[in-house]
């Protein structure tokens, strides 16, 4: 289109000089569109290092743990076999932004993950509300460098075979690691290192005043917010009064154990700490996948046309691009055997160039639906849904009728009380609504994962923790249920029991150690 | 502001540490693949990894999840003829995945319900040898035979008209007849050139004697010039061949075993163990190592290695037989000066009465000249009986070379080599 082509860099082979210029283009482009990103950290790995990387859950820095092992074997075994080719990207949500190249890419996806993950990811990390709330950037590498020295100090100390089955108890229960509804104090490695002996001693002071024989309103800060004990005057001995502890139900399981677990020692704690903390740090990726994706989709497609248009590569690499772009977007439809639900980078780039469209383009049907949106400037429209929304309520705000017409979403019931499956909505003017609904609420993680709270643990009785378990539409827990409370047992120190509740009615329960044996061991 | 950092010099295997934690953990299902890898395979085949599977119920990292039942909507893609309100039949043998329920947990992939993955070189020998509390294996010097070989070693001025270097040589006489040449050409020239004045000269003043002298002269060293020889005897040059002593690179393992009746498939699996772990020591040793199966019970046989550990046979021992099969195929296939020659040889100690001082002198008078060593393992928890007793003897005569041991059960496998270990780093 443009007679004065002159491509940075053609062919497939590249260099650290030709990967300068490029990246020196996208930041210029990046800028012009407004992108705000960390500085970069690019750093390029053979494959090897990329599986490394990739099993320790893209921690650039990790501890040591079984589970990590396994991770590794399983993608080098799926790499060798050839079932799997390794992402090409990995990039961690750290300042600087820290991106892996691999060696073994052609020029085009060298560039292409620049554009993909250095500018698109870089900026949706910095910009997004969750992980603007929930993590810090800049002390992550430091608090994961604490971290591992740590529990490699406890490994030392206590030995590995201990340490190890106190982190398979945190781990089974690091989903349930969040505080959802407060606003957590960020992470920093600094401040925990210089507090930790500090901590140590404080965290078991609360404990012990927790567990005295006779309560009183304990001293300092309250464990939790707005503490027991306030009855505690009118036994005289207060013995049996004081309420429910806690008074309020607590869903962040971990928290709930670091603080008040009776046995665990300060070392322990700082351990359920540790994987808490961490498990704080991945919660916003797990709910702005769809997000995520979308965004660096988005503009590694737009940068790379905009590197096209003005002629900094050329028609082969473009053709490359094309062919690798459209795979990663690529849907299949239900019925197909490569069928594995809905792909989150091709519903997010759907959403987020329907964005731009409706702002560039609006037709009747997008003015009736996104009368705001409608001719605004759509550079504008795009930040604010990239910083202000979460994957559910993403969803629910910005999915067009045209995305879910062109996906030809529908909505499917399945109860197992009915002999078949319902058809309960398609992409029709009547089920639009009912469509979009259902798909965020798929991705919202109180969906996902089953909503489980501790509700009370027996300070002055037999020191048992009794959790519920919200049950939804009947969906019942599954299976692992049982080696998870015997987890939580383990870091509990006393019995621990499971009430699957359902609109005021108890459905199922679970105990651990199971009743029928001798609980008194 | 963007930095690039070239990382791949740096170290690969960061995920060792976890990886070894794995496998530590996992150790009785991998050593259950391992031990059956081992019975399947043949001897010479244990150098590479394995392929270990293990049932991903026993590996899952467990988390509250969703199991299957009640109501739940789904949102797929695809649409193609379904309106609101049609009913599907629910597919037969459904996970109950729909993406969305599934949660954290192991995303192995594609449902198989075996956890694979593969065991590197070392990994299984670790596991191969871990009952045998086997230290790293190190590659110790080990007294090899000398093979006497010609080696070039450069060049003497005789030799036989075949090994002329001629390079050399004709170096050689390039050099010498410029050296030969250069006073005879200097006194040329100065004749020349005292010529050329004289004739230059007025008529007057020259001296035809002179004149004539310098012609003289002059014709005297373009002779002598030509006469110069192109090549010489004395410029010639010979390869010269030396004999230099050279370890042999090349041994074979005779692997003799006793298949009589009271062998029963656990000996002959600790037996082979004792074989495999000579043969990976010495194939770490030499270039090529080949094996020969020899086994017996009254007579012994050739055989291969699938028939020598998994056929059954029955009836009394006599070793001499196998012994004496050893050394024919010795003497056949296998000449001392350029084999190292090892035996290994197990059994559960049974001989025929009057056969084990036959034995003995088999071994003393024919075989241990011959061989750099001779290991005998003895299967049995019972007391000794006639050959162990004969075979201490030759011990006392070949201390070096000749080791014997009672192996109760895999872990006593050992200390045989260590002893063949010791001994020779002591002599080295």
């Amino acid at each position: 289109m443009n007679a004065t082509r002159k491509p940075i860099a053609t062919g497939s082979d590249w260099n650290f000089n030709v990967l300068e210029r490029f990246d020196a283009e996208l930041a210029r482009l990046a800028d012009i569109y407004r992108l705000d990103t960390y500085p970069n950290q690019i750093e390029v790995i053979t494959t090897e290092q990329m599986m490394d990387a990739y099993a320790s859950v893209g921690m650039p820095v990790g501890y040591h743990h079984w589970s990590f092992g396994k991770q590794f074997l399983a993608v080098e075994q799926a790499y060798k076999r050839g079932q799997m080719g390794l992402a090409y990207e990995l990039v961690i949500n750290s300042d600087p932004c820290i991106a892996y190249l691999m060696e073994e890419n052609t020029l085009m996806m060298q560039v292409l993950v620049m554009a993909h993950a250095c500018y698109g990811h870089n900026s949706f990390f910095k910009g997004n509300y969750l992980f603007r709330t929930w993590t810090d950037a800049s002390s992550i590498v430091d608090y994961l460098v604490f971290a591992r020295q740590y529990i490699a100090k406890c490994e030392e100390r206590h030995g590995v075979q201990a340490v190890e089955q106190l982190l398979d108890a945190c781990h089974a229960l690091q989903n349930y690691g969040v505080d959802r509804y407060k606003r957590p104090s960020p992470i920093s490695a600094e401040e925990e290192a210089k507090r930790q002996d500090e901590r140590e001693t404080y965290l078991q002071a609360q404990v012990n005043t927790l567990w005295r024989t006779i309560p009183e309103a304990p001293t300092g800060e309250p464990p939790l917010p707005g503490s027991l004990h306030s009855g505690g005057d009118d036994d005289p001995l207060g013995l049996h009064s004081g309420g429910r502890y806690p008074p309020e139900p607590q869903e962040n399981l971990l928290y709930f154990i670091e603080k008040n677990a009776p046995l665990l020692a300060p070392w322990q704690r700082e351990i359920v700490r540790i994987v808490r903390k961490l498990a704080q740090y991945f919660y916003p990726q797990r709910q702005t996948q769809v997000m995520n994706e979308g965004w660096a989709c988005f503009w590694h497609y737009t940068l790379m046309n905009r590197l096209y248009d003005d002629g900094n590569v050329d028609e082969g690499l473009m053709l490359e691009f094309l062919q690798s772009h459209a795979a990663v977007i690529n849907q299949p439809p239900f019925d197909s055997p490569h069928y594995s639900g809905i792909n989150p980078y091709a519903l997010g780039f759907a959403i987020f160039m329907d964005i731009k469209r409706i702002c560039e383009a609006p037709t009747d049907e997008d003015r009736q639906w996104f009368p705001d949106m409608a001719g605004s400037p759509w550079r504008d429209t795009l930040e604010f849904a990239m910083r202000n929304f979460k994957d559910e309520s993403f969803i629910q705000q910005f999915l067009s009728p045209k995305v879910m017409r062109d996906h030809k979403l529908f909505l499917v019931v399945d109860d197992d009380q009915a002999e078949n499956l319902e058809v309960a909505a398609i992409h029709n003017e009547q089920g639009y609504r009912r469509v979009r609904e259902a798909l965020a609420t798929q991705y919202a993680l109180s969906v996902r994962e089953p909503n489980i709270q501790v509700v009370e643990a027996a300070i002055r009785g037999d020191r048992s923790l009794t959790l519920h378990h919200v049950q939804d539409s009947r969906r019942p827990l599954g299976r692992s249920v049982y080696p998870v409370i015997r987890h939580l047992q383990q870091l509990w120190g006393f019995p621990v029991h499971l009430v699957s509740m359902e609109e005021g009615h108890v459905t199922r329960r679970f105990h651990w150690p199971i009743e029928d044996e001798n609980t008194t061991a | 502001m963007t930095y690039f950092i070239d990382r791949r010099p740096n170290a690969k295997h960061k995920s060792a540490v976890n990886r070894q934690r794995f496998l530590e953990r996992y150790r009785k299902h991998i050593k259950r693949s391992v031990e059956e890898a081992v019975n399947r395979r043949s001897i010479t085949d244990m150098e590479r990894g394995e392929k270990v599977s293990i049932p991903v119920k026993d590996i899952s990292e467990p988390v509250f999840q969703h199991g299957p039942g009640g109501a739940r909507d789904i949102v797929a893609p695809g649409n193609k003829e379904f309106i609101a309100g049609d009913k599907i039949r629910r597919p037969s043998g459904q996970g109950g995945g729909d993406g969305a329920g599934e949660g954290g947990a192991s995303n192995q992939g594609e449902g198989v319900d075996e956890f694979a993955f593969t065991l590197s070189r070392e990994e299984f020998l670790e596991f191969v040898f871990e009952g045998l509390e086997l230290p790293h294996l190190q590659r110790k010097s080990l007294k090899s035979l000398e093979e006497i070989k010609m080696v070039r070693a450069g060049l003497a001025r005789e030799g036989v008209p075949s090994r002329i270097s001629i390079t050399r040589s004709m170096r050689e006489a390039y050099a010498r007849r410029i050296a030969m040449r250069a006073p005879i050409k200097r006194a040329l020239k100065e004749a020349v050139e005292a010529l050329e004045v004289e004739e230059h000269k007025d008529p007057v003043l020259r001296n035809p004697k002179r004149i004539s002298e310098l012609k003289a002269e002059i014709e005297r060293l373009e002779k002598r010039i030509a006469g110069v020889p192109f090549i010489d005897t004395y410029d010639l040059r010979y390869h010269q061949l030396s004999p230099q002593p050279q370890p042999s690179n090349q041994a074979v393992m005779f692997c003799v075993m006793d298949v009589s009746g009271s062998m029963t498939q656990n000996h002959k699996d600790i037996a082979k163990r004792f074989f495999l772990l000579l043969y990976m020591f010495l194939e770490k040793h030499y270039e090529k190592v080949e094996l020969v199966f020899v086994r017996h019970h009254t007579a012994a046989r050739e055989v291969g290695e699938e028939e020598f550990f998994y056929s059954r046979e029955t009836g009394g021992t006599i070793v001499s037989s196998a012994l004496n099969l050893v050394n024919k195929i010795i003497e056949k296939r296998y000449p001392v000066g350029q084999w190292n020659l090892y035996v290994a040889q197990a059994s559960d100690g049974d001989n025929w009465d009057d056969d084990s001082n036959i034995c003995r002198d088999l071994l003393v008078k024919e075989l241990m000249p011959q061989l750099q060593y001779y290991a005998y393992v003895e299967i049995t928890p019972h007391d000794h009986q006639s050959l162990w007793h004969e075979y201490e003897s030759v011990v006392k005569q070949f201390p070096e070379r000749f080791a014997m041991q009672q192996i109760v059960e895999a872990g006593d496998i050992y200390p045989v080599f260590r002893e063949l270990f010791k001994r020779r780093l002591n002599q080295s």
